[in-house]
Formats: C-alpha cells, structure tokens, sequence
C-alpha cells in the first residue's frame, strides 16, 4: 500500500487537484479572479512535490513503473503546465469555463505520467489516448472561433486514425511475440517482416503525435485555431512527453530492431527539419510560424534519438528541458501580446521593441534559444543533440543537420529584424503586463540563459540515465 | 595574472551599461569598462613577457581548467602564448577606439554600447580558449551582436546586408561544428587544444576534417570565395560596427585558421596548402582591382580589406616560419588600420554626410587632423615603411620566398603586385577627397575632429606606429609561438 502512494505519487496528486476543480465546479464555484491563484498554487505545489519522495519501483506485474528519470520527466512536465498556468492567466481569467479547461489540461497531464511510465503496451496505449482527447477539446476552447473548432475536429480525426494504426500495431506485436510486456518483448523479435510491419505501423503512430513529416499535416491548423495555452500545451508538454516514451520504445523494447529505426530516423529527421524550415519561412502567423519551427525542433530531437545510447537520452531529455522555457517564452509573449491587442501577425510585430521593450527581449531571447545561438541554453542542448547523433560518425547526416540551423536562423531572425529593425507607423501600444506573467516570462528568461551555463543541470539529467 | 579578467572585464561593463540611467552614464561606463580592457591587456602583455624572459617553458601561459561537462568532454579551459597575447592587445586597442567614435549615438545608446562590448567579449573569450567547444561559443557570441549592429543602426541596405552577414557566418559555424565534432570524435574524446595537438590523427581522416573547418574559419576571414558578405557588412554598419567587423571579427577567422585548422590538422594543412595560396593570392589580386572600381569610401576599405587579409591567409598557407609570423603581424596590422580607416570615414561621413569619393574635395583646408590621420593610414595601407603594413607584408614576402619551387615564386611576386594597384586606389581615394579644390559651400564651415575623435585616432595610430617603426617587440612576442607551430607541422611526416 505504501509502495502504491509513493511510486504512484505524481498522479495521485494530479489526480487529486482534478478532482478538487470538480467540487468547485459543482459546488457554487468560484470567482475567475480567485479561482486562478488558487489553481496556480496547486500546481506549484505538484511542480515541487514532484523532486522530493521519489523511489523507483515497479507496480502491477511491470504495468507500471517509475526509475529516478522518469520522475525527472515528470517534473519537466509539471513546470511546463504551471509555466503555462502562469503565461496565460489574461486569457485564462477571462474564461468562462476555467475549472474545466484545467481538468482537461490535467486530465491529459495525468495520461502522459502514466504514459511514459508504462510498461506494456495496454497501458500505453489508454494512458496514450487519455493524453490526447482531452487535448483536442482543450483546441475547441475557443468557443466564438470557427478556427478553433475546426482545428479540434482536424486534431480528433488525426489521433483517431493514429490510434488506429498503433492498435494493428500493437495486435501484429502481440500476434507474432505472444506477450505485451515491454520486458519480454525485445526476446521475441526476431524482426521478421510481420514484425518490422508491426513496428511501422507503431512507430507511424509516434510520429503522427510528434508531428513528424510526413504526418505533420494536422499540426499548424490546430496550433493556429487553438489558443495559445492549448497551443503551447501541445507543442511543449504533449511532444515532450511523447518523444520520452519514443526512446523507452526504441531503445528498451525495439532495441533489436536498432539498424531498421536507425535508418528512418536518419530519413524521417532530416525530412522534418527540411520541411518544418522550408514551410517555417514563408509563415505570416506567429502561431503558425511558431508551429512550423516546432516541427523543425522535433527533427533535431530525433537527430539525439538516433544515438541510441544514455547520452542520447540525456541529450533529448536536456533538450526537451530548455524547449519548455524557450518555447514557452516565445509563446507567453504572443499570448501578452494577441490577449490584449488581438493581433497575431508577424507584420504587427514591427516595431515591437519601442514600445515593449521587456517582451521584445523576452521573444528574442526565446528565438534565439530556438535557433541555437549561445550563450542561450539552446546552443548547448542542439549541440548536445548534435553531438549525440555525430557519435555514430555519420558526418553527412550531421552536415545536413548543422545546414538546417542556418535555414532556421534565417527565419528566427525574421521575427527578431520584425521587432528591432522594421519601422511601423502604427506599433502595438505599450502593454501593461501582469505581475504573474512578468514574473512567469522573467523565469523563463531566466532559464534561458542559465540552463546551458550552470553544467550540473546536464550533469545531473546525465546521473539519471546511467 | 589571472586569465578570467580579461573576460570578466568586458562582461561586467556591458551588465553595468545594462543598469545605466541615461546616456551619458551609459557612455562613461562604456569608456571605463574599455579602458580597464586596455589596462589588463598591456598588464598581461607585461606578465607575459616577464614569465617568458624568466624561462617559462610551458607553451601556454597562466592556464586554468574548469571541468564543465563529462560527456562530451567539455573543459572552460583558458591559457594564452604570444600570438593570442597580441591579438588581445589589438582587440582591446579597437575596442576602446571604438567605443569612443561612437560617443554621438543618439538612437538607443544602451543597447548600442551593450551590443559593441558583448561582441568584444566573444573576441577576448575566442582569443584565451585553449578548448575548441570553449572557443566555438564565444565565437558564436559575436554573430547576434553583429547582426544587430547592423540592422539597427547601419545605413544603406542595412537589412539585406545584416542577414547575408548573419547566415553566412553561421553557415562558417555550422561548417566549423561539424569540423570540431570530427576531430572529437576521432580523436576518442578531447576538444582540448593542447591534447589535440599531441594526438596523431591520420591523414585520411584530416583531409575530410581540414577543409571544413577551414572553410568554416575561412568564411570569418573573408577568403575567397567566401568573402562576398564583405563589402555590404562592412558598408551597411555603423562606424564602429565597421571598426569591430574588420578590425577584430575578420582576425577571428585568421586565428582559428592558424590555431584550430593548420596547427590541430597539419597533414590537412600540407595537403591544401597549395588551393589555399592560389585562393588567397585570387583575393589579394582580385580585392585590389575590386577596389580600384569603387567609388564609396567604405566599399573601399570593404574590399582592399579582402585584399589585405588575403595576405595573412596566405602567409599560414606558404608553412615557413617567417610567413606564418608576418601573416599574424598582418592580422595585428591589418586589424589597426582597418579600425583607423573606417573611424575616419565614419568622422567624414558625420560632417560631410556623403561617402562618394566624387562629392569631396579639399578636406584638408577644414578638417587638418582628419585629413592628416585619414594621409597616414592611407600610407599604411599602401605599405609605406615606418608603418604597421609595411613589416608586416614585408615579412609576409619573405617567408614565403624561402620557399623554392617556380609555384610559390609565382604566387608571391603576384601578391607583392597588388601593392602597386593599393598604392594608385589609395592615392586616388585620397587625393580626390584632401586635396583639391572644396566642391561645395558647405562643406567650408566644417569642425574638425573632437577630443574623443583624436583620442581614438591616436590610440589606434599609437598601435600603428608601434609596429612600423620598432617591430621588434612583436616579433619578439611572435617569434617562438610560430617556430613552435612550425615544428608541429613540419615535424609529422
């Protein structure tokens, strides 16, 4: 019982705070204005209960498990969403629908903890779908928006048919090796081609969630209909948790077949990276550029899968760490700016740095940690990525990788000559920021410039895969 | 002496710009904080000197090893030896120089004196890196400010010029990464540069690895082909933007050809030795007849400045011992000049509010001491001797004479050529815009240059002279470092 409360501690409180949000719902609920600081605090409290009291172990036969790392990733993902309970407060107050918006985002948090602490394919497969339907009515959230609901429509078709594909996986899987238990898995591949077919057929569905090309399609119409919580909660928490439990798949229950996904990793990342650039260009919709950029980040995340070893996994799980404070950064201050101007364009951006100074910092910062420019933490986690893939000495791939930061660059920069360079006769006026997304924009930014430089922080995720 | 002055110097002046009131603190603080730069290049240079005249044999000096990463195996590793000692003195030289032409900025001062000093401290943490991961983030550190510099505060096509020169110089690091993952990688685990150094690497594995990082630094450096951001950035920038660019980032390039490519990869280097001279003897010739074309003062200098950096390109490649110290003599020299040349087009330009050669005349009459600096450095670049670019050219043309063979001979005497296209677009440009008759009314009741113009004009002429007239101290301070890098790469066979 006691092993049950503590490996299970980090849903158990997730759980908790859900349920909390449904008796204020059914109660005489609460004022917006009351109910948000409240609910910030909670996750808070979930954010630093999730470093303390952690025990590896294993529940339910192996279905569960829980290691000193994926504790860590827990807690990546319990900041990122009270990072986005922080930047989006401004819109969040003015929800109607507060309490459910945040059992939704919740109700999803808790499929990816137990997602990415799965240890058979079943339970995979729900904590998977609890992670994604809930997200899709968090795209439908704004409610005025036809954008918004078409984009949650795109978005459940999309997972519906990726599901679909995961589950013939899984059954080939279970049909050809007789068990669904990640541990006995490995011993029966005898990659036959059924098996390799399974595998596809699996691997398809991670790259429908991550938004690899080619099944990237969904992604900036969702990103661009939603808003911008449940954008940057998709872009930051769903891919960040999706691409942890790809390389427990990869590395721990697919290993035998290493040379296959080795070689669609190459192909696949460096088809990301291309696309995700080539179309990042030509974006005039911050939200939809920021889209694009995402699925080029999610090549380079692939490029430090394809090591295969703990320094791959040290490298992505760093790289997913600085992704939260970078994207989220730049997505706060699309939210700051499109909650109290409605303006979205990349045009509108022009002359930013006038009359916000602080966000024009803030966005370029974010941008270029995305791009990889020192001394932002960005720079050190491509190059972490980089170097993880270049350990196969694969020096064509790596040049293809290194060309991509150019190409990304130029399109970053694109924001950044927006902000600083470009004249505008009518700028967005000043904008009074809050003292909570101040201070969530100033953490971020914060994290931005320290994660790279204080080297324990890599050390330590390092410690943890070992 | 403590290395980690030099960097914090420049880090804790530009965080103190950061928390300026007003302009004219932000201004003062600027000037402090550079001047403080000088004081502790001139003081390493002095511990430098007294540790080497007392018998120190190690090859890098004042060495600090802080472990940052495991793996991959990253050390904040610092240590300098004479050439790195020089090209602090000359960044803190154009720095300080710098930041006083310009003390009239009026648009957005703070940021602008940040910028300049955050790219001083990628060039200080560049120059004092003994780990090539070390040396490959300050190197990216100065990219952004560059970009920005010239996007924000240049003139012309100033965006055009400011991505072309932000992507190609990440294009030259992307190039550069690849090339220090190889030689990590094959190499079993070092980016340490001393380490490296006594690490064979086969030849097979250097002829892929050389070309990229070489290509890489070669971008920096403006060797052709890869020159052609050049001329814009250099033109688009703000004067001391200009100054930075030419005078400290393009040695940039010329030090991690010298330090990371030929000295890390010397079977490499042997092999393209040849390309290289062909190449850099296309950019000395083909920089100087560019020039002669040109009717901008800061296209000018833009492109004899591909000329004259050709010479410090080829210098490394003709591998003797006298050529590689002329070439970093002409890094030193070079980058001086440069920065004095385009201060004083940036002081013409603010009064006359024109750079066309064709629209002047007559300066002398109005602006003596602008005209007189403008003569000098003028003089230098044509390699007047007395000056910083004659010894440096001069040694240039004889190291790479010891060479025999008809390959070499022929690569020099079409070098030493270019000098007599350099002397008819320098007397020309001068000529036109000194002297002459004044072409408009206006320009009758121009000042000449103020305290904080001639004071920046002096220090950097101070360096000129320094050179040109005893070049033993440098030559001093040189002189061992390349004879070392001589054995390393002559001595594996």
């Amino acid at each position: 019982m006691s092993d049950f409360i503590i490996l299970m501690k980090s849903e158990l409180v997730v759980t908790t705070i859900i349920f909390l949000l449904l008796f204020v719902k059914i109660g005489k609920g609460m004022r917006n204005e009351k109910l948000l600081p409240l609910i910030q605090v909670l996750l808070l409290i979930n954010v630093l209960f999730s470093f303390v009291f952690n025990k590896e172990g294993s529940l339910f036969d192996g279905m569960f498990s829980t290691t000193s790392l994926i504790a860590f990733q827990k807690s990546i993902l319990s900041l990122a969403v009270y990072l986005i309970s922080l930047l989006c407060s401004v819109w969040l107050k003015r929800s109607e629908h507060l309490p459910e918006f945040f059992m939704l985002m919740l109700s999803a948090l808790l499929g990816m903890f137990f997602m990415i602490s799965s240890g058979n394919l079943l339970i995979f497969y729900l904590s998977l779908e609890l992670s994604t339907i809930p997200v899709a009515a968090m795209a439908n959230f704004d409610l005025q928006k036809r954008a918004s609901s078409e984009g949650a429509m795109k978005m459940i078709l999309s997972s519906a048919f990726s599901s679909g594909i995961l589950l013939f996986g899984i059954s080939l899987i279970y049909g050809t090796t007789g068990t669904i238990l990640f541990s006995e898995i490995p011993g029966q591949l005898d990659g036959s081609p059924i098996q390799i077919l399974a595998f596809v057929f699996l691997f398809t569905a991670f790259a429908f969630k991550l938004s690899v090309v080619p099944f990237h399609l969904w992604t900036a119409d969702v990103y661009e209909g939603a808003p911008i919580a449940t954008t940057s909660f998709l872009s930051v928490v769903s891919k960040g948790a999706v691409a942890f439990i790809f390389i427990t798949a990869l590395y721990k229950v697919f290993q035998p077949l290493e040379e296959t996904w080795y070689l669609m990793l190459v192909i696949l990342s460096i088809a990301t990276m291309v696309i995700g650039n080539l179309f990042a260009l030509r974006q005039k919709n911050i939200k939809r550029f920021l889209a694009f950029s995402s699925i080029a980040q999610v090549g380079f995340i692939l490029v430090g899968i394809s090591a295969g070893n703990e320094i791959g996994i040290s490298s992505v799980v760093f790289f997913i760490l600085v992704y939260v404070f970078s994207n989220l950064a730049a997505f706060g201050v699309a939210d700051v700016i499109s909650a109290a101007s409605g303006k979205e364009s990349i045009d509108d951006y022009k002359g930013l740095y006038k009359t916000n100074p602080f966000l024009s910092w803030i966005m370029t910062l974010a941008l270029f940690s995305l791009a990889g420019i020192p001394p932002t933490a960005g720079f050190f986690g491509k190059l972490f990525l980089i170097s993880a893939g270049a350990a196969k000495a694969n020096y064509i791939y790596i040049i293809i990788v290194a060309l991509n930061m150019i190409v990304s660059l130029y399109y970053y920069l694109i924001v950044v000559r927006a902000i600083f360079i470009d004249k505008n006769e009518q700028p967005i006026d000043k904008i009074a920021i809050s003292k909570t997304v101040k201070l969530a924009l100033i953490i971020c930014g914060a994290g931005i410039i320290l994660l790279g430089l204080l080297s324990w922080i890599y050390e330590h995720i390092q410690s943890l895969t070992v | 002496m403590n290395l980690l002055l030099i960097i914090l110097a420049p880090l804790l002046t530009a965080l103190a710009v950061l928390v300026c009131r007003n302009k004219e603190q932000v201004k003062w603080t600027a000037l402090a904080g550079s001047l403080a730069q000088l004081i502790l290049a001139f003081l390493l240079y002095f511990a430098f000197r007294h540790e080497k005249e007392s018998g120190e044999p190690a090859q890098m000096l004042f060495q600090q090893d802080y472990a940052l990463f495991k793996n991959p195996n990253i050390h904040f590793h610092i240590g300098v030896d004479g050439i790195s000692v020089a090209m602090i003195l000359l960044t803190a030289f154009v720095v300080i120089a710098g930041v006083l032409v310009s003390w009239n900025i009026e648009k957005m001062t703070k940021e602008f004196y940040f910028l300049l000093i955050l790219l001083a401290l990628g060039a200080y943490g560049f120059f004092i890196s003994l780990d090539l991961f070390v040396l490959f983030f300050f190197l990216e550190i100065s990219v952004i400010p560059k970009y920005l510099l010239i996007g924000v505060w240049g003139s012309g096509k100033k965006e055009y010029s400011a991505n072309k020169l932000a992507l190609m110089l990440m294009g030259g690091s992307a190039l550069i990464l690849v090339g220090i993952l190889g030689l990590y990688f094959s190499s079993g685990g070092s980016f340490n540069i001393l380490q490296l150094a006594n690490t064979n690497i086969p030849g097979s594995t250097q002829n892929y690895i050389f070309p990229l990082l070489f290509a890489g630094f070669g971008v920096f450096t403006a060797l052709f082909p890869l020159h052609t951001w050049v001329p814009d950035g250099h033109s688009s920038a703000p004067t001391a933007g200009s100054m930075f660019l030419a005078g400290i980032s393009m040695k940039l390039g010329g030090y991690g050809c010298l330090r990371v490519a030929a000295y890390l990869l010397p079977e490499g280097m042997k092999e393209y030795a040849n390309i290289i001279i062909v190449l850099s003897a296309i950019a000395i010739l083909y920089g100087a007849f560019a020039t002669m074309m040109q009717k901008d003062l800061k296209y000018i200098n833009a492109y004899s400045s591909i000329s004259h950096v050709g010479f410090s390109i080829l210098g490394i490649a003709m591998l003797t011992q006298t050529a590689v110290t002329g070439a970093v003599m002409q890094m030193i020299s070079h980058g001086l000049m440069t920065a004095l040349f385009f201060a004083v087009i940036g002081m013409i330009y603010d009064r006359t509010h024109t750079r066309m050669v064709a629209e002047m005349g007559g300066l002398m009459r109005m602006l003596p001491f602008i005209s007189t600096v403008f003569f000098i450095v003028g003089l230098c670049s044509l390699g007047l001797p007395g000056l910083s670019g004659f010894v440096a050219e001069m040694t240039v043309f004889m190291g790479s004479w010891e060479n025999t063979g008809a390959f070499y001979k022929i690569a020099t005497i079409a070098a030493a050529m270019s000098i007599v296209v350099t002397a008819v677009y320098i007397l020309r440009a001068i000529g036109q815009t000194v002297m002459g008759p004044v072409k408009k009314e206006s320009f009758l009741s121009l000042p000449d240059a103020k305290w904080n113009e001639k004071l920046a004009a002096i220090i950097l002429l101070a360096g000129i002279l320094a050179i040109g007239v005893a070049p033993g101290w440098l030559n001093d301070l040189l002189r061992p470092e390349t004879e070392q890098f001589m054995h390393k790469i002559l001595g594996v066979k």
